[in-house]
């Protein structure tokens, strides 16, 4: 069994050459794609998330973390095969109606992404509609709203009310944040999980979908 | 150098709770320790009441300027709130904001002008928020051709060219400070205007990052600031960055500051 140590630390350090040379290296010793997907960059990037929501790192480094695994994924594209790479799940993300905020949203779909989660980024000024019919058609397993706002947060539970009346709410987790947004309005609203940072986003993830 | 006090924000613990409890008391503290340290408008914002967030922001307005003489900056995206709290306010508010956001803009347009007030313009387009130099100054023209043509007049308007976080991208500091450069430039009697707080987003050694900034902001021009004006360090920064810039005639706000003990001593 290979070890992936070396790339999990230059990912963590975000040392772009380093992490390609070991994945290539890795490649080249007859590692899995798979283990070198799970073992080695997502394993990094877990990490990465939960030192930044401890504060003993900050989002550039996190961004460049997350550049870094890109980096190393493209080595691995090519020779990823049928059945390779299993998603973790999909979510569809969004900033909600009325709202332009997308920063947080962003690090949050970067570090979902990292963790190995299919992405569906709606962007910004989503209305509770977009929600709906984007969710109808890539049948996500949770979906995420941003709000930086006080007076967009109302669109959140908009948003799970019109999923709701879609038939799709049991077939979905909604989480939310955002500055404003606090656990209590997350159970106030009947939203299943808030996060309050990107680290935090994809352990919640992880823990509405009750994977490790 | 026009210093909005920001401390009276729900978003902040301290202040949610006392008005929860309408604590008069702990707010006219808060308010008149900002007044003392220099602060020309007090800020109030109750944007975490959501709902209730109409009566606690008039609740702060009259408990505020009951015991403290100066005028407010109401703070809100909330075009009602900031309605029923410019008609509780004593003197000429500034209404914290207006932006070309459609809605936002439309609702709030007949607030501003029914009575003689301060706005600050964000820079937030209609769809998007803007990010290079150029959209910045694109937008805040906009604004300012918009609300001149109502009637408001351009020293009454602070333009905010909006602050975007270093973190995530380094060019938006270089981006903020020659906006206000050029917007400054281009409407001569125009107010900037901002908040320094975002640009450290995501940074360690925050306060240490937006006493900078702020003194940055001052040298390209900027003329008014939202910021904690009891943060000593701060202050000290702001009043030697004026001093330094030919502001301060025979050195006097900064020596004043000094004797009375509001600078220095550690």
């Amino acid at each position: 069994m290979s070890d992936f140590k070396a790339l999990t630390e230059s990912v963590m350090k975000a040392d772009i050459k380093t992490a390609v040379a070991e994945t290539q290296s890795a490649v080249d010793a007859g590692s899995s794609v798979q283990d070198i997907v799970d073992k080695g960059l997502i394993a990094a990037m877990d990490e990465v998330g939960d030192r930044f929501s401890k504060g003993l790192i900050f989002v550039p480094q996190m961004l460049r973390s997350a550049k870094t695994m890109k980096e190393c994924m493209k080595v691995l594209e090519p020779l990823f095969q049928e059945g390779d790479v299993i998603s973790k799940g999909k979510v569809l993300i969004g900033t909600v109606k009325g709202d332009l905020h997308d920063i947080g949203k962003n690090l949050v779909a970067m570090m979902m992404e990292g963790a190995g989660f299919t992405i569906t980024d709606m962007g910004v000024d989503v209305s509770p509609e977009k929600f709906v019919q984007k969710a109808q058609e890539v049948e996500p397993d949770i979906v995420g709203m941003s709000a930086l706002l006080s007076t967009t947060m109302p669109a959140m539970p908009q948003t799970i009310e019109a999923l709701e009346k879609a038939g799709m709410r049991d077939k979905v987790k909604v989480m939310i944040g955002g500055a404003p947004v606090t656990e209590k309005y997350a159970r106030e609203i009947k939203a299943d999980s808030y996060a309050s940072d990107a680290g935090s986003a994809v352990s919640k993830a992880k823990e509405l979908l009750g994977i490790g | 150098m026009i210093i909005v006090g920001e401390k009276i924000n729900t978003s902040r613990k301290s202040i949610e709770e006392a008005v929860e409890k309408q604590d008069a008391a702990f707010i006219i503290k808060v308010a008149r320790d900002q007044a003392e340290a220099g602060a020309h408008y007090i800020d109030v914002n109750a944007g975490t009441f959501l709902d209730q967030e109409v009566d606690r922001l008039c609740w702060l307005v009259e408990t505020v300027q009951n015991q403290v003489a100066l005028p407010l900056c109401l703070d809100s995206p909330n075009p009602k709130a900031l309605s029923e709290a410019m008609k509780r306010h004593k003197g000429e508010p500034m209404i914290n904001s207006i932006s070309l956001e459609e809605d936002r803009f439309q609702s709030l347009l007949p607030v501003i002008t029914s009575q003689p007030c301060h706005v600050v313009a964000l820079c937030m387009a209609q769809t998007s928020m803007p990010t290079t130099v150029e959209e910045r100054v694109q937008v805040a023209s906009e604004l300012i051709k918009k609300l001149t043509d109502e009637g408001i007049p351009l020293e009454k308007i602070y333009v905010d060219p909006l602050v975007q976080p270093v973190s995530v991208d380094t060019r938006m500091g270089i981006a903020t400070l020659e906006a206000i450069h050029k917007i400054m430039n281009d409407f001569p009697g125009v107010n900037t205007i901002c908040g320094l707080s975002n640009i450290s987003f995501g940074l360690p050694e925050r306060r240490l990052i937006n006493r900078n900034f702020l003194a940055l902001c001052i040298s390209y021009g900027l003329s008014a600031a939202i910021f904690d004006p009891t943060d000593k360090q701060l202050m000290a920064s702001l009043l030697a960055v004026e001093m330094l810039l030919g502001r301060d005639e025979y050195c006097e706000n900064f020596i004043d500051a000094y004797q009375n003990g509001r600078i220095g001593g550690g």
